[in-house]
């Protein structure tokens, strides 16, 4: 059997890098290594996975300093004996070893708008066609690993942005909803200020490591922030709040 | 004592599957304060898995569909064992929770004409499961959880139940511990959902992930609530099985219901010798018929869409007599049936996960399939109307409930169900909760006795390792208690149980309390153990074959068997007895659907 040879963050944040040998079998991705040093080595060793499938996005970790899922990165990838470093997200407060606490995320996520849809059909149905329902999907794909999170410099180098800045997650929810064929929520509900889409200077990162590929900066960032150029930003809407009043 | 916090509902749910977060947001919709506990982060939860879709008989693709003919096929395919008024609300209200879930925001695949498409799936006459690609779980989830998120509600993530509590008879809270920083939680409240999902965890080879461990299960019969035809058990015809480390994962039936068959290593399509007399008068039994099907549904289905217990005896068989794969499965060809774009419209992640999981191309080249440990049919014995369990203030819905699926689940059976007794529940829950002035008691000891339970892992003087005892029992029910039973071996399984319980009380876990997997393992043992030990009693009490439970030393089906659940419960010594009783019995009107077989 080949040897692993890995370097795991152990402990908190004043913690610091395990070396580990474990040996693997052909076909092994990274997350059964890191099993197979809990069951063996390190019983305690805290790592959060659910499906194995990359479905269900919960074994973020930054591999080689990277962010990926730990359970669609296959050993064959890495050259034997060569040094395997597995560290937890940066991005997020560290709980312990590979484990962040992500509680962010799900704070912004109560923040973005809910679907209204309109009135039935007389039939009872809604209609869609499957042409306008390929845009929502592909956000929809989306499995919430936060990697997208994770690798955004606007918050990962400035934390201080966490307080407006709903990051690139979502920004795709966003998206999902304003695209919605069938959505009635104002246009400008989606594209309002607080969610810090002019934070983003679409240097495509989240783009990159989105393990769904989900086209976040070019199907949902750069529509949401021409649709808010649009609402807040047209000169002639922007001369009549000037005569009447209103938002800017 | 430890401290702990506490916190007060009138309706608890435990589990934030489809079924948990369907309750929650239904009792809360009743005005009932409404706490949500998950094992997992909030959207993480196994329903994620599942992949083909959700059967609903909204006549769609074809008009000739109603609720008379899904409730036919759900009973025919659970081999008459469902509870009856269970399978009638199911397939009576399966459409209106698809268009709920359409009214959340949910974006399921149109029909040409822009209504929700159905796909085809094994056991089911008419294309009937609405369907989101392949990733159909996932929108459920995510739909419920962001219609959740705005509801008012107290989700508690990462937070694990380990013990009930009661106040006389009746269930009056729960005992659990934050995964995070290991401090100890009470939750007081009036009524109880069970919604905790499967115990897949028990064998070896299963598409289950880790929160699989059958708590649900054990919780309900620590509390002294009757289970159901625990021994039904299903082994998912289709899991991967290479590489290793993905054994067990699943590929869905939808390969199947989208054209895909089976072949075994001489390249034959081998469901042909496989059809049941049961089955025999609506199966194709040429090639040439079973692909018309697909197209033409005045012909005969293709046996590559029996049920799954049929299918996956069979693909046990093939391997036995030889003609399996080199890895031990059987040939799964979709890529010589359909066109690669088909395939990858239809079926992306499953194009994704063989591609990147085992170097596989599924539009080139074929699959290598095999059975794998998927669901529990059996569970908490249910009231059909409220999914009431036998003690007051317990309720229970989704996977761990029984009788829904009888001795077998037909796919894309289990997403509706988790929508429609989810909801069931959560308004059964808050009527149930309303009925109460106040909370019932939790000041029995019980509290105490849990909370020195949880503690004790890291007091023990042992040196048995939670990771080896799991391994041990997955071994034994795999070797012993799998697709294939009889009765010696069962009675060694059980043995083993018993050994493995004795161990179990030994084991002591390094580290602190902090994020502590191996602490967590420990204590999801004993509800991994209780539950193995009552599937492995029904099994020996159940001296037939049907649907997911086969005997090799009783083949057949026996009319005496087929008329009784076996209800299982935990005695004073914490073992299990088991006893038999008979089914409720079916209408006259609902017995005349049957009467053409």
């Amino acid at each position: 059997m080949p040897n692993a040879h890995l370097r795991v963050w152990r402990g908190d944040e004043d913690g610091d890098y395990v070396e580990y040998d474990v040996e693997y079998e052909e076909g092994m991705v990274v997350l059964d290594v890191v099993h197979r040093l809990q069951a063996t080595q390190a019983p305690d060793l805290a790592v959060r996975w659910n499906c194995k499938a990359g479905k269900c996005g919960s074994c973020s970790a930054e591999v080689n300093g990277s962010p990926k899922l730990q359970c669609m990165q296959r050993m064959e990838q890495y050259p034997e004996g060569e040094t395997i470093s597995i560290a937890p997200l940066k991005t997020f407060p560290l709980i312990r070893d590979l484990v962040t606490d992500v509680t962010w995320n799900y704070e912004v996520a109560k923040t973005i708008p809910e679907i209204t849809l309109r009135e039935r059909e007389a039939d009872g149905t809604h209609r869609m066609a499957q042409i306008d329902v390929d845009r929502g999907q592909e956000f929809r794909k989306c499995i919430e690993c936060f990697i997208c999170q994770d690798v955004c410099h606007v918050i990962r180098d400035h934390p201080e942005n966490m307080d407006d800045f709903a990051g690139p997650r979502f920004f795709v929810r966003l998206a999902e909803v304003s695209m919605h064929p069938l959505d009635t929520n104002p246009k400008e509900a989606t594209v309002q200020h607080g969610f810090g889409l002019e934070y983003c200077n679409i240097t495509k990162c989240c783009t990159d490591v989105c393990p769904e590929g989900i086209h976040i900066t070019d199907n949902a960032i750069i529509p949401l922030k021409e649709r808010r150029a649009d609402v807040h930003y047209d000169p002639l809407r922007a001369l009549g709040r000037k005569l009447f009043g209103g938002r800017s | 004592m430890a401290d702990y916090e506490t916190h007060e509902y009138d309706v608890l749910v435990i589990g934030a599957g489809g079924a948990g977060l369907r309750a929650a947001v239904e009792a809360s919709a009743q005005g009932a304060t409404t706490g949500l506990v998950c094992k997992s982060l909030l959207g993480k939860a196994h329903t994620v898995m599942a992949e083909g879709g959700m059967a609903a008989a909204m006549g769609n693709v074809w008009p000739e569909d109603n609720w008379q003919v899904h409730f036919r096929d759900t009973m025919r395919g659970g081999k008459m064992l469902n509870n009856w008024r269970m399978a009638q609300i199911h397939a009576q209200e399966s459409p209106d929770r698809v268009a709920e879930l359409e009214e959340w925001g949910a974006l399921f695949d149109r029909t040409d004409d822009g209504r929700i498409s159905q796909r085809d799936f094994g056991g089911h006459r008419y294309a009937r499961l609405a369907h989101i690609g392949d990733r159909t779980g996932l929108e459920m989830i995510r739909t419920l959880q962001q219609h959740a998120v705005h509801r008012g509600l107290d989700v508690y993530q990462e937070c694990t139940v380990n013990r009930l509590v009661k106040d006389g008879d009746r269930v009056s809270g729960a005992v659990a511990y934050w995964r995070e920083s290991g401090k100890p939680l009470l939750f007081r409240a009036k009524a109880i959902v069970l919604a905790t999902g499967g115990l897949g965890k028990i064998w070896s080879i299963t598409s289950n992930s880790w929160e699989g461990t059958g708590d649900g299960h054990a919780l309900a019969m620590y509390a002294g609530a009757e289970m159901i035809d625990m021994e039904c058990v299903q082994f998912h015809p289709t899991g991967m099985v290479w590489p290793p480390s993905v054994r067990g994962i699943l590929v869905t039936e939808g390969v199947r219901g989208d054209g895909g068959t089976l072949r075994n290593s001489t390249g034959k399509r081998f469901m042909f010798e496989y059809i049941p007399p049961m089955f025999a008068s609506e199966t194709a039994d040429t090639e040439a018929e079973a692909d018309q099907w697909y197209n033409d549904k005045t012909v005969r289905r293709t046996p590559d869409l029996l049920p799954r217990d049929e299918v996956a005896r069979a693909i046990n068989a093939e391997v036995k007599a030889g003609r399996g794969s080199p890895h031990g499965g059987v040939f799964l060809d979709i890529a010589t049936r359909r066109d690669s774009e088909y395939i990858q419209r239809r079926l992306p992640s499953m194009y994704h996960q063989f591609k990147q999981l085992a170097g596989v191309d599924i539009t080139a080249e074929p699959m290598e399939v095999g059975p794998t440990a998927h669901y529990a049919m059996g569970g908490v014995r249910v009231d059909p109307e409220t999914q009431a369990s036998s003690v007051p203030g317990l309720f229970a819905a989704g996977e761990v409930a029984g009788g829904m699926h009888g001795s077998n689940r037909l796919g894309g059976n289990s997403l509706s169900d988790l929508v429609v007794f989810g909801r069931r529940a959560g308004l059964g829950a808050a009527e149930y909760a309303a009925g109460l002035d106040e909370l019932p008691a939790t000041d029995g000891g019980e509290v105490d006795e849990a909370l020195a339970r949880i503690r004790a892992p890291f007091e023990g003087e042992g040196k048995e390792n939670p990771y080896t005892l799991h391994r041990a029992l997955q071994d034994s029910m795999q070797e012993k208690v799998g697709i294939i039973r009889t009765e010696s071996e069962m009675l060694e399984a059980l043995d083993d149980i018993a050994e493995l319980k004795e161990r179990a009380a030994n084991v002591t876990v390094e580290g602190n309390v902090q994020y502590n997997p191996g602490w967590h393992l420990a204590l999801d043992l004993e509800h991994l153990l209780t539950s193995a030990e009552a599937i492995t009693k029904g099994a020996l009490e159940r001296k037939e074959s049907r649907g997911g439970h086969t005997r090799e030393d009783f083949p057949g089906p026996s009319d005496e068997f087929g008329k009784v659940n076996v209800v299982g419960t935990l005695n004073e010594e914490g073992t299990v007895d088991v006893r038999q009783e008979p089914l409720p019995e079916m209408p006259a009107e609902l017995q005349r659907l049957f009467e053409e077989d």
